[in-house]
């Protein structure tokens, strides 16, 4: 340690603050200091997250904010490597300048929290691998990792993947630090696969209540050559005034009857191809016999930047669940939520967003045991002020467990990195 | 034969062979193991045939259960065991050890469910690559990852390699288009890793044993995502006059906002050699030949055909050439495929280099690997997955003599350190095995190579699986890294490669 770097982690230790690093290597110096003194941490960025997982109560913090900017961006190599936390907002503004975009879609969390959209930082996105509505066409964000650097729970400065494409030598360290919420490696650079945004984006809407129709629906354009990049459901909402907030509020469209249930599919590409594809879609899924309505360019992406925004649940102080099940099953799971729930389905059938009322606990565990049943995974993204149930935030079994904590071992042997954050063993 | 460095052999298991083969008879049945010279031999090796080694015998085991027996017995007994698919590998990640048994899967060879609902197949590992889409293609169906071996390689093989193919640009990996696996851990521990959802939830277990290359578990079921086919695929046949004009044109393409669905190149040497193998027609006055295939609805294809044409000729295209028809899309295919076997006619022996560089430096790699061809005085042939930067140079050389082989090893060395220097990685879809194990030190430092020996310990503590592969044995960055065929004489020379 230099000596300004010992003066500032003194200081840290005096103060009993978040210690700020302001390089990897300072971070690096920190991690080795508590793994010396055996002192649990919790990892931060712009905590625009920090409400997933369970609450953790460590001896000392690791705020790593000071860990920001764009380090190299070539767009013809169709990558962007940023410091870990880099704010989402500064990274696409770089890539809207190139006419491109992240390979994956973001979430935005900062309605859930605070009403209004915060994207948070590349390490916050890359930690918890929640994709939006394009998922189930171009992959998640564990699919568009190219590589990290970052730090073990030993302090160790540990890096894998690179910059190419076909990047990986050796073990892919990146896919299993995706979605570990920080419990392996403390990341301190990312880089992200990016692409060209189409020109242009329709989308459809199909207006049915009937369950039926709209699984079918799903399983049609889920085996279309039509390249459809976000297929959406939502149902009818109960009557009941303890949801914060209702659709019709939301999703206020000229082009869109929001009060009633329905479907609505997204088309990019070209003008020309949007158009040729809606024409295949409408034979397709003989739409003529239905009712539909068409959301132009302006419409469709505001319409989907709220899908992926979670708007429909913002503010909400009840619970709200993540569940994904195998996408030939959301009949099954419609059916037992029937009108009793606010929910809506995203990715072609597979992803349920659910609000369960903060007076109706016992209920998630019930809905849980029946998307493990339909061989899917359940995660409690946010739970409301009187969430009391012993019940996992987190999906797992014993043998994933078991493995779990072997893998968590070999990264951070004293399980001092965001202990007890997914599962209490891990 | 090369030399190369292998784990010390326990002699203890040596001793007790005849035990050992006992036990596994009984755990299996008599007829699935093979402990004759001649029955062992077909193992010695895989399609790197420059090393061979036979094991100490050879399982087929026929059922997941069995091969949990059969691991938990290994490990009870500290014995060595070396997964293997098809063989078909190119880096000797089956390579056998005289102290190890040898799981092969051929066994595992049906497909045990197609679920077009949930777009996905559920096969064993042995099923090769090929018969899934043969299996889903009446409905229209595929699997997009298309490794040029997929014919006989198989589909766990794949996911222990994590293979690529011509299409991986913009289908990805193998690892993007699986659901699942059932492995069984080397103590015998049997886990399934996913199923038929998007992702799954906690650690990313499915990512880490796609591309470990069987040294973490013996994959034992796969589940794979299958795609609708596109409604229009064309091609187009391109010449330049220089490697500069090419490698330019390549980048243009992506900097245009255009992911066409593979793009290839290759040198004038290539373009000669597969013209005259294949007769594809080819441009022969060109440097360097460009196929770009793009794919999606007949319209947005059109587009894109005329966005390529455009920019190929404002970088100086000698000529470009659009295929009209299918027939004509699969015949400027032909001599690409062929591209290995004509260069097997050029020489008595070649090597095979697999490393992959960011698309910008696809021209400054091409003129290195010429100097390089200048100063070892060996000529060499260049084909490359341009869209992914990763590189196939083929070293040509002739093996009776001595002084060339250590020669081509030397050259070969240096290319895949030049791909690490222009900012790309040791293999692009062929692994590390033992092929390129010494040179992991060139990419990783001692902390990255120490994490993921940690990973392995935590899941195969007693280095029991696979061992002496992908992480180096010297410490030292050894010159190796090479597919040597002599005289076409390659593991499965029928098999095209590119």
């Amino acid at each position: 340690m230099s000596t300004e770097e010992k003066k500032n982690f003194q200081t840290f230790q005096d103060s009993n603050n978040a210690y700020k690093p302001l390089d990897e290597r300072e971070a690096s110096n920190f991690i080795k200091e508590v793994y010396s003194k055996n002192l649990p941490i919790e990892i931060i960025g712009t905590n625009s997250k920090n409400f997933i997982g369970n609450k953790l109560q460590c001896a000392k913090v690791l705020d790593l904010s000071n860990l920001s900017g764009i380090v190299e961006y070539l767009p013809e190599e169709l990558y962007i490597k940023v410091k870990a936390c880099t704010p989402l907002s500064l990274i696409e503004k770089a890539l809207e300048k190139n006419n491109q975009q992240l390979a994956f879609e973001p979430i935005d969390f900062g309605y859930i929290k605070n009403f209004k959209s915060n994207k948070g930082t590349a390490a916050g996105q890359l930690s918890c691998n929640f994709s939006g509505s394009r998922r189930f066409k171009t992959g998640s964000i564990r699919d568009h990792v190219l590589g990290f650097r970052g730090i073990n729970g030993k302090g160790d400065i540990i890096k894998s993947g690179g910059t190419v494409v076909k990047n990986v030598t050796g073990y892919d360290l990146s896919k299993l630090v995706t979605g570990s919420f920080g419990t392996l490696v403390v990341l301190t650079e990312i880089t992200f696969k990016v692409l060209p945004v189409k020109d242009s984006i329709n989308t459809i809407a199909i207006y049915s209540e009937d369950s039926k129709i709209v699984t079918k629906l799903f399983d049609q354009l889920l085996s279309s050559s039509n390249e459809i990049s976000g297929s959406v459901y939502i149902p009818n909402e109960p009557k009941n005034n303890n949801y914060t907030i209702n659709r019709e509020k939301i999703l206020k469209f000229n082009d869109l009857k929001s009060e009633e249930p329905f479907l609505a599919l997204r088309i990019e590409g070209s003008k020309k191809s949007i158009e040729e594809r809606s024409k295949e879609i409408f034979k397709e899924l003989e739409l003529q016999k239905m009712k539909t309505s068409i959301l132009d360019f302006y419409q469709s992406k505001l319409f989907w930047e709220k899908i992926n925004s979670i708007e429909l649940f913002s503010g909400t102080k009840n619970n709200l669940l993540r569940a994904v099940i195998p996408p030939a099953k959301s009949l099954d799971l419609m059916k037992h939520l029937k009108n009793n729930f606010k929910y809506y389905i995203d990715w072609c059938g597979s992803l349920f967003w659910l609000e369960v009322l903060d007076n109706e606990n016992e209920k998630i565990e019930e809905i849980k045991s029946i998307v493990v049943k339909l061989g899917g995974y359940l995660t409690i993204i946010k739970y409301s002020e009187n969430f009391t149930s012993d019940i996992d935030l987190f999906t797992i079994n014993d043998t994933r467990l078991l493995l779990s904590k072997k893998i968590k071992e070999s990264f951070d042997p004293k399980n001092l990195l965001n202990p007890g954050k997914m599962y209490r063993e891990v | 034969m090369s030399n190369i460095a292998l784990p010390a052999i326990d002699q203890s298991t040596i001793n007790k062979k005849e035990y050992i083969f006992k036990k596994l008879k009984k755990l299996t049945s008599s007829e699935n193991v093979l402990s004759h010279e001649a029955e062992i031999k077909p193992y010695e090796t895989d399609a790197l045939s420059a090393y061979k080694q036979k094991p100490l015998c050879v399982v087929l085991p026929e059922n997941t259960e069995e091969i949990s027996n059969i691991l938990k017995f290994c490990y009870k007994e500290n014995i060595k065991v070396i997964p293997r698919g098809a063989g078909t590998g190119l880096s000797g990640g089956s390579l056998p050890l005289q102290d190890a048994v040898l799981i092969s899967l051929t066994k595992f060879n049906k497909i045990l469910e197609i679920d077009f609902e949930n777009t996905c197949v559920i096969a064993q590992p042995g099923v090769t690559n090929l018969s899934i889409t043969h299996a889903v293609q009446h409905k229209g169906f595929y699997y997009a990852p298309d490794p040029s071996s997929q014919l006989a390689c198989s589909i766990g093989g794949n996911v222990a390699e994590n293979s690529g193919g011509v299409h991986s640009l913009k289908y990805g990996t193998t690892t993007n288009n699986i659901f699942g696996v059932e492995i069984v851990l080397m103590d015998g521990t049997i886990c399934r890793l996913g199923g038929k959802t998007l992702d799954q939830e906690g650690y990313d277990i499915l990512g880490l044993i796609c591309g470990s290359e069987g040294l973490l578990g013996v994959i034992t079921e796969v589940t794979v995502k299958i795609l609708k086919k596109p409604q229009t695929v064309r091609a187009a046949l391109i010449g330049f006059p220089s490697h500069e004009d090419g490698g330019n044109c390549v980048s243009e393409i992506i900097a245009n906002g255009i992911v066409p669905a593979g793009m290839e190149i290759m040198d004038k040497a290539l373009i000669i050699a597969t013209d005259n193998f294949s007769k594809a027609g080819y441009p022969r006055n060109a440097e360097l030949l460009l196929i770009v295939e793009l794919d999606g609805t007949a319209s947005e294809v059109d587009e894109l055909i005329k966005k390529v044409s455009e920019i190929s000729k404002k970088n100086n295209s000698l000529n470009i050439k659009i295929s009209k028809n299918e027939a004509e899309r699969l015949s400027f295919w032909i001599g690409r495929k062929a591209a290995f076997p004509a260069c097997g006619a050029m020489a008595p022996d070649y090597y095979c280099m697999d490393g992959s560089i960011p698309r910008g430096k696809l021209a400054a790699a091409l003129k290195e690997i010429n100097e390089l061809s200048k100063k070892y005085n060996l000529p060499v042939a260049n084909c490359f997955h341009a869209g992914d930067g990763n590189l196939h140079p083929l070293i040509m050389f002739d093996g009776n003599k001595e002084e060339e082989l250590k020669k081509t090893e030397e050259f070969g060395a240096e290319i895949l350190k030049m791909c690490v220097r222009f900012g790309g990685v040791l293999t692009g879809e062929h692994g590390v095995g033992v092929e390129k194990r010494e040179l992991m030190c060139e990419m990783f430092n001692d902390n990255d190579i120490q994490q993921q020996l940690s990973i392995k310990k935590s899941l195969d503590n007693k280095n029991l699986l696979n061992p002496g592969k992908v992480y180096p044995i010297l410490r030292k960055c050894a010159e190796e890294g090479r597919v040597h065929v002599h005289r076409g004489e390659e593991k499965f020379p029928d098999i095209p490669r590119f």
